[in-house]
């Protein structure tokens, strides 16, 4: 083959070659963060943040910090990994907090169990048919009433063409007036045994791990996957190159919707109750988790490991500022400019990205 | 099966009141390369949008690889056996190069699955790289996302397509409208690659040299109409030639009177 152009290399698969993956930076920001944290413990508290400095020989981590860090996390880091998807798609949505509210509600009427202490359930939502159902039934319950929200805010998107923000915020209203309006502002208490072990202990964390590793391996691994970041990438040549942007839109949505009605079914469970003010401003972590890092607003770029990776930054930073006796007012100013941090590193690498090319 | 890949007749486009295309006549021989010239609003787009099936034509008949076609879109075309290059490229820049080359017909395994269907990555890469072989294009690390390549690269992982899945025919819209010297020279390569391959190939272009470097035929179109059909390798025409079909000073003896 005549070869009339220099400077373009040769044709090869190369291992080596491959691009530093952005993860690595956000993993690298994660350290960073905790040993800030360790000096600034060591000056001020005379005791380390993430190791245990106590004298005792069976472990070198401060497990119950560790656990902390990661249980504040992990219910959010749930519709983070919903959130993620959405926003690789150049999409947003707003509601996801909302949602966690109204299937709070609406799954824990499901829930609920027939007698209280000797007498009848007080707070029961329904008749007698309603109580002490089987778990599966909550669950169920609340996976249907995240899903259709989600199928509400993907078809808003999709075929009205109503951009995300907009769709996912009328959703976000309407989904808190029905959370308030489902039992007029009471809460709905008294769950089933079987449906309180759901989100006891550290299963919320097993629950967060377990769906990250397996959206980590649907978005890289299967079609879904790369036609989410080809729609974020470029619609048109997504559209032009023959995938149903419309309908994947939705199935997109409808997982992020599915992942918040898991959510709130953890969270009431873990609670023993629903009040229709759960999952205030979830929605807002659950971006901020996905933008530190490393999911691009503009579409296109992004991983669940980065997310996961966010939220662990989120928590290290919730905690290391409760370890260091600091007002929560710092820590929501610094959440704040790290997250600007984070969208101004982003657009300085895609710039960068723009002129080498 | 004929040796016509692609013939048109009487093709006719209106927007309107506005006559931009009128009454195409059009052969192309299977590997056969031809060079469509013609002033800004002469009806080589249209021409080519009325092929594709990116637009509906308003009379005429289209006849490709021997069946009379009607395409609903531009996918209908492309599943058909057309591969168009157009001049807003059409890939997504986050994606390397086996994913821009395959989106929308990835190569994958436990299709029951449905959309979480798993990707076949090693299949995809293998015949990327027999595609990027066959016609020559360079590119440094097809893992790479396409964002860090340069407009050349780009432009020829857009052409790979075509040699990826074995289309019949290639159109190609300004290939090199954009490119630098060195990047047009090997978009030209892989063109003279398609050639000896025996793909048969449609190129509009506004560059002479190009055009007679590379094809064998030149069409001209005028306000609408072909104007000429000048065969380059019996031809005995220069560029100026060519110049005045295109402004409207010559017409070509078979087309007289019509424009």
């Amino acid at each position: 083959m005549s070869d009339t152009s220099e400077g373009t290399g040769g044709l090869t698969y190369d291992k080596s070659k491959r691009q530093w993956p952005n993860e690595l930076n956000v993993f690298a920001a994660l350290i960073l963060i905790v040993i800030v944290f360790e000096i600034l413990g060591a000056i001020f508290m005379q005791q380390s943040l993430l190791f245990d400095s106590r004298d005792r020989f069976d472990s070198i981590f401060n497990e119950a910090r560790l656990r902390i860090i990661i249980i504040q996390v992990a219910i959010i880091g749930i519709i983070a990994i919903g959130v993620t998807q959405v926003i690789i798609t150049a999409g947003i949505d707003l509601s996801s907090g909302s949602v966690v509210g109204a299937t709070a509600m609406i799954a824990m009427s499901f829930a609920q169990v027939a007698e209280v202490n000797g007498g009848p359930n007080p707070k029961a939502i329904f008749g007698d048919w309603a109580l002490d159902l089987p778990v599966v039934v909550p669950i169920i319950v609340g996976l249907s009433v995240g899903m259709i929200a989600g199928i509400i805010n993907g078809v808003l998107v999709a075929y009205s063409r109503i951009p995300p923000f907009i769709a996912t915020l009328g959703m976000m209203l309407f989904a808190r007036g029905v959370a308030q309006w489902w039992s007029l502002g009471n809460p709905v208490s008294f769950p089933t045994e079987s449906y309180a072990k759901i989100g006891a202990g550290m299963m919320p964390v097993i629950i967060f791990l377990s769906l990250a590793v397996l959206f980590h391996f649907i978005m890289n691994y299967t079609v879904y996957g790369k036609h989410t970041y080809a729609i974020g990438s470029n619609e048109a040549a997504a559209r032009m190159s023959g995938i149903n942007v419309p309908r994947h839109l939705v199935l997109v949505y409808l997982i992020a919707g599915g992942l918040a009605g898991l959510a709130a079914v953890i969270l009431t469970s873990k609670n023993l109750t629903a009040q229709s003010g759960m999952g205030l401003s979830y929605e807002l972590e659950a971006i901020a988790m996905a933008v530190i890092g490393g999911v691009s607003l503009f579409g296109g770029r992004g991983s669940i490991i980065g997310t996961v990776i966010g939220a662990l930054i989120i928590g290290v930073i919730t905690s290391g500022f409760t370890f260091l006796r600091l007002g929560a007012y710092y820590q929501e100013m610094v959440l704040g400019c790290i997250i600007v941090g984070a969208v101004a590193l982003d657009q300085w690498q895609q710039k960068r990205a723009a002129a080498r090319a | 099966m004929s040796d016509i890949i692609l013939e048109t007749k009487g093709l006719t486009k209106h927007y309107g009141g506005v006559h931009a295309l009128e009454d195409a006549d059009f052969k192309l021989e299977r590997g056969e390369h031809v060079a469509i010239m013609g002033d800004n609003g002469a009806g080589k787009s249209t021409f080519v949008r009325q092929i594709t099936g990116v637009e509906q034509r308003t009379r005429g008949t289209v006849t490709f690889d021997g069946n009379d076609v009607h395409f609903a879109g531009p996918l209908d075309a492309r599943e058909a056996g057309i591969e168009t290059v157009f001049q807003t490229l059409a890939l997504a820049d986050d994606l390397n190069v086996p994913d821009n080359l395959f989106l929308g017909r990835e190569k994958t395994k436990f299709n029951w699955l449905g959309p979480f269907r798993l990707l076949d990555y090693k299949g995809m890469r293998g015949d990327t790289m027999a595609g990027l072989e066959k016609t020559g294009v360079k590119i440094p690390n097809i893992k790479n996302s396409i964002a860090n390549m340069s407009g050349g690269q780009r432009q020829c992982v857009a052409i790979a397509r075509t040699a990826t899945f074995a289309s019949k025919l290639t159109i190609m819209d300004e290939p090199t409208a954009a490119l630098g010297v060195q990047e047009t020279a090997q978009v030209e390569n892989i063109v003279r690659t398609l050639k000896e391959q025996g793909e048969s190939l449609i190129l509009v272009s506004h560059n002479m040299r190009q055009v007679f470097d590379l094809v064998d035929r030149i069409i001209v179109f005028r306000r609408g109409r072909i104007c000429a059909n000048l065969d380059i390798k019996n031809g005995d025409f220069t560029g100026e030639d060519v110049v005045s079909y295109i402004t409207g000073a010559k017409t070509g003896a078979e087309y007289e009177g019509v424009a």
